[in-house]
């Protein structure tokens, strides 16, 4: 396939049964390959579809500062398409993230700014909303609140899921920002709304939750419980098991996340064969396992893989 | 019957520095009311107003209360509880 640039490849990723791991052929699991993005993950919509849609209301113009809270991902995709347009690019990024992520970004020439482990991504948007106050001339995207983040999904990975999968009863998926869940919810809410939206949420160590005060959590703006119909809660224990298994079963190399998603749709899978129901349950692979590597989740025991993602943000 | 329940660290000083504590209810409702028998000032960090916290989640084998039934949601013995603060999380 021909695209006229890197930043037009994003999306239209494959989506390939799970034969292995389907439990039976009337209750399937279908997976979007989001790592076949051009920087590796499903970020690479949202940023792509946030800075097209900043630029598109005239808030983002050539020589700008973008300023950006992220983990890893959105910060890498934002590079990538900051940098083929000429803008500078500031990420606030918890200490506690990957090495790789940092040399990612660092290669593609943004800038990080650390913030404290403690608290994890929390601590990431307070520090980047204190800097965006700052400095009113850079422009904060802002992922975890900007509707074109939602969009990305509600226009495109939405309508290929359907268009690839028009059998679909269940789609699974991550909840950072809540964008994917958020867009591909409102897509099925209003074409098939019969589709049971499932959120799978990472839940780290005691140092990510921090010691602050419970009125400080925090809820991004993009999140609407109503596009959700149920909502996991995955621990690092058995996201790293179901990363395995996709490797040991399907031969897919997923980031650790991806292993938490996972965990969430072989429940829902085996909700429906206890029914007697049919189901074409879909799930996003978010990333590829490369840039989590140095976590050591893929070697030694399960034990030890848990142990060495204590303190870590693994998703 | 007994319920699980694993407290955040920010709540561990009504626990005595518990990480867990067991506690009984056949709806969340009541297992909250039990915990509170026990651990006197647990409730208002929970709940305001009879709901629960904007930013306190609550999970029942994992999965979270809010799309279970909330307060009502039903337990049974051998249940675990997770309550954690909300965090921004995902590979965001």
């Amino acid at each position: 396939m021909r695209y006229d640039s890197l930043v037009d490849s994003v999306g239209h990723t494959p989506l390939v049964g799970l034969p292995n791991l389907s439990p039976s052929d009337d209750v399937r699991l279908w997976a979007k390959l989001e790592d076949r993005n051009p920087t590796g993950s499903i970020k690479d919509r949202a940023a792509l579809s946030m800075i097209l849609a900043a630029e598109a209301d005239g808030s983002l113009t050539p020589g700008c500062t973008i300023l950006e809270p992220t983990s890893g991902n959105t910060g890498i995709s934002l590079a990538m398409v900051a940098r083929q347009r000429g803008y500078r690019l500031i990420c606030v990024m918890p200490e506690n993230t990957s090495i790789e992520r940092r040399q990612l970004l660092t290669m593609f020439g943004a800038e990080i700014i650390s913030s404290p482990a403690a608290g994890g991504s929390n601590e990431a948007v307070r520090v980047a909303k204190g800097l965006a106050a700052e400095h009113p001339d850079w422009v904060m995207l802002y992922q975890y609140g900007n509707p074109a983040n939602a969009e990305a999904h509600y226009r495109g990975t939405a309508p290929e899921l359907f268009e690839d999968l028009p059998t679909i009863t269940h789609f699974v998926g991550g909840l950072g920002t809540t964008g994917t869940l958020m867009g591909i919810g409102r897509f099925f809410r209003e074409r098939k709304p019969d589709v049971r939206i499932v959120a799978a949420e990472p839940r780290y160590g005691e140092l990510v939750y921090g010691l602050r005060n419970i009125d400080e959590g925090f809820v991004p703006e993009l999140y609407d419980a109503s596009l959700i119909d149920s909502r996991f809660s995955v621990g690092p224990r058995d996201a790293v098991r179901r990363v395995r298994e996709l490797i040991d079963r399907e031969g897919v190399f997923a980031g650790i996340s991806t292993g938490a998603i996972l965990h969430a749709a072989l429940a829902q899978a085996a909700k429906a064969v206890k029914a007697g129901e049919r189901a074409d349950i879909a799930f996003v692979v978010a990333d590829a396992g490369w840039k989590y590597l140095s976590t050591g989740a893929y070697e030694g025991t399960i034990d030890e893989a848990e142990d060495r993602l204590e303190g870590q943000l693994w998703a | 019957m007994a319920v699980e329940v694993r407290i955040p660290t920010i709540l561990r000083p009504y626990t005595g520095g518990e990480r867990a504590v067991d506690a009984d209810g056949t709806t969340l409702s009541a297992l909250i009311d039990d915990l509170e028998a026990n651990h006197e000032g647990l409730k208002e960090r929970l709940l305001d107003g009879g709901e629960l916290r904007r930013f306190v989640n609550v999970y029942v084998n994992d999965e979270d209360v809010r799309f279970t039934g909330g307060l009502e949601t039903a337990l049974s013995d051998g249940d675990t509880v997770v309550i954690l603060p909300a965090v921004a999380g995902g590979a965001a």
